[in-house]
């Protein structure tokens, strides 16, 4: 490995240790080692159900709209046409990803992150209709910095009770929207 | 000079002080939001639709282009700083960008690839302003059978190209397609999978898709993938690039001006197409094609310069044909849509005011990108070192009010959160948000121009096909879609047939 000796003789920042060469096929490889896993066999066949699925569905949808004629299309035409695609499509790639593929990325344990920052997400719509949008952005960006970031006690409720003041300040006080709030 | 009338008209818009206040902000709000590491241009853009609500459409599309080119600009940053590429057209840009900046030379690189980007946006403005009242001329007889195979080619186009398998792709654009069908159907009234609600009635709107796949699906997804944080360097010296880089550049500024531009006519990825060609013209050309990978200014010069110069051409099937490209432009046709502006042939012809004002606020959105970015890079090094976990509150905030104040309707906001999660989703199993969305912009004209070319052929389908512009379309629909499965058949046999020989 001359070419990484070079580069680590060239290079003064050093705060990253272990930063292979970087030629693009280095990086490619790097990436490739870094990123998890495809998706899968499991994955596929859930994926190709759900859209197939879809299409199933669509398509009696648009049967119960009139499927008309080419001379004559009417509203359940072209509906019909792409949930039709969607089906065939889906059933393809149950079989063409049988055995999995290179694609998508496995759920890992940390996926659950996602899931917990949606349903917060979900809980703040629900909430600020009903009071207003300051106090849910609080617990929003608390439970974000806290919970899903890592932060400390101190330094979570400091930027949160920050980013929730600059959010009032620039949409209610400077922009004047009326997105519902309490004070 | 009746050609240039136009244009220098459309220079007297934007030249106005408050459009150009407005540009300004979007070129710095751009770059700011770009640079938050996980937000490509797309998610930029989308998260940032709201702000152009409720101002004058001219003066709306001329921020849009100031947001454009700072997104644009923020995922190079992030690239050179990180390692994180905005974008697929700013990957290239890594190999030798980041190693710039682990030597030190960080604003180099920076400031060759802001200047860069400059001059290939530049170069492609002006070819754009020559080439399009062409392309629109030639569009101005196309008839709904000529759209409808156009937008089949587009969208197919735009499946096929992005990464992934091809035939997750070309399902996530059917499943576009089904969307844009929500609502009340323009031709008869009936409702459409609206299942009795009344908020489905007039359709599912573009915005909250668009920023919920990209804005939200990114931002729920970034929340996993945060333990791979990496750090940024302290401190971004010397900008400007020293004489002796500007000049081992000029030449690979010069060909990725060119090839950008040409490349980024084509519809599908044509910015990271041009930027993949333009690193290699160079490793080629270069007398020490080793030094490649290592810190070659030019490394960095020429890619960015094409895929900036791609970027600026691909509005050229948007503004002429109505055909936006990519996920981008798909975004930019959306909004243009919403400020009541339908892009197309007839744009030139019958608001030239406003279709010279969006060519030349594209040249002010890159002069000031150029003459904020060199000043503004310490500030992004600073936003860069906040951490993940106080930047992914914020953007989802900005998303989620954002979202609200363009309807002041909750319910786009949950639209918008679950189609968040349908984006988180279909990157986990490997189906790629761009098409769906650019299926969906182009559903509606999809559609009625299929139904309006049935209703002039009489439902002869064959008359597609005596039509020499639509029949030509649907031959290279036909090539595009099959050609890629007869050459992976063919391979696979010549490959049997190896291990056949192999075996015995």
């Amino acid at each position: 490995m001359k070419r990484n000796h070079d580069f680590e003789a060239e290079s003064t920042g050093t705060d990253v240790p272990g930063v292979p060469d970087l030629t693009p096929e280095g990086l490619a490889a790097e990436w490739a080692a870094d990123s998890p896993p495809p998706s899968g066999s499991t994955a596929n066949l859930a994926a190709s159900l759900v859209a197939a699925g879809l299409g199933v569905a669509g398509m009696v949808i648009a049967v119960g709209l009139g499927l008309g004629t080419p001379g004559e299309p009417r509203p359940g035409t072209w509906p019909f046409i792409i949930s039709l695609i969607i089906a065939v499509l889906a059933l393809a790639q149950l079989v063409v990803g049988r055995r999995g593929g290179v694609d998508g990325e496995r759920f890992s344990p940390l996926s659950r992150m996602a899931a917990f920052g949606f349903v917060t997400l979900l809980a703040m719509v629900w909430l600020m209709p009903v009071i207003g949008f300051e106090i849910p952005a609080l617990l929003l960006c608390f439970v974000w910095m806290k919970f899903l970031g890592g932060e400390t006690w101190r330094s979570a409720t400091l930027y949160s009770v920050l980013v929730v003041a600059a959010f009032y300040a620039i949409f209610i006080l400077g922009l004047g929207t009326s997105i519902p709030h309490l004070f | 000079m009746d050609f240039f009338d136009p244009v220098l008209n459309g220079f007297g818009v934007v030249l106005d002080p408050q459009n150009l206040l407005y540009c300004l902000m979007g070129v710095v709000i751009g770059m700011l939001i770009g640079v938050l590491p996980g937000l490509g241009p797309a998610a930029t853009i989308a998260i940032l639709l709201p702000l152009t609500y409720g101002i004058d459409p001219v003066t709306a599309i001329i921020m849009l282009a100031g947001i454009f080119y700072g997104a644009q600009y923020g995922g190079t940053i992030t690239s050179v700083l990180l390692r994180l590429p905005g974008e697929a057209s700013s990957v290239v840009t890594v190999f030798d960008g980041y190693v710039l900046a682990k030597q030190g030379k960080a604003g180099t690189a920076l400031g060759i690839a802001a200047i860069g980007s400059f001059i290939g946006g530049t170069v492609a403005i002006i070819g754009l302003t020559f080439l399009a009242p062409l392309v629109a001329s030639f569009a101005l007889d196309f008839g709904p059978p000529e759209y409808t195979a156009l937008a089949l080619v587009g969208i197919l186009l735009v499946a096929t190209i992005s990464g992934g398998t091809k035939i997750k792709a070309l399902i996530a654009a059917a499943v576009g397609l089904l969307l844009a069908t929500v609502g009340r159907d323009v031709f008869t009234g009936a409702e459409r999978f609206t299942f009795g609600n009344l908020s489905l009635a007039d359709g599912i709107d573009f915005v909250p898709i668009a920023m919920g796949l990209f804005g939200i699906g990114e931002i729920l997804y970034n929340l996993e993938e945060r333990h791979r944080a990496v750090s940024a360097p302290a401190k971004v010296a010397n900008v400007w690039p020293s004489r002796a880089d500007l000049r081992k550049s000029s030449g690979a500024i010069g060909r990725g001006s060119v090839l950008g531009f040409f490349l980024g006519i084509l519809p599908g990825g044509g910015a990271t197409i041009s930027s993949m060609v333009s690193y290699a013209v160079e490793k080629k050309r270069a007398k020490d094609p080793s030094r490649f990978g290592k810190g070659a200014v030019e490394g960095v010069a020429g890619p960015e310069t094409a895929n900036n110069a791609a970027a600026t051409s691909s509005f050229i099937p948007l503004l002429t044909l109505g055909i936006p490209a990519n996920a981008t432009m798909a975004i930019i046709f959306g909004a243009l849509l919403i400020h009541g502006i339908t892009p197309g042939p007839q744009l030139i012809s019958e608001d030239p005011e406003l279709f010279w004002g969006v060519v030349n606020s594209m040249y002010i959105g890159n002069i000031l990108l150029l003459i904020l970015s060199i000043p503004l890079v310490g500030l992004f090094v600073k936003i860069l070192r906040v951490r993940a976990a106080i930047l992914a509150p914020i953007t989802a905030l900005i998303t989620i009010l954002g979202a609200y104040t363009i309807r002041n309707s909750m319910f786009d906001v949950l639209l918008v959160v679950l189609f968040g999660a349908l984006g988180y989703l279909m990157k986990k199993f490997g189906f790629e948000p761009g098409p769906l969305v650019l299926a969906f912009v182009l559903g509606e004209l999809l559609e009625s121009n299929l139904r309006r070319s049935l209703l002039v052929l009489e439902g002869d389908v064959s008359g597609f096909l005596t039509r020499p512009i639509s029949a030509t379309l649907l031959v290279i629909f036909v090539l595009v879609a099959v050609g890629p499965m007869i050459k992976s058949a063919l391979a696979r046999r010549q490959h049997d047939t190896t291990r056949v020989n192999a075996d015995s």
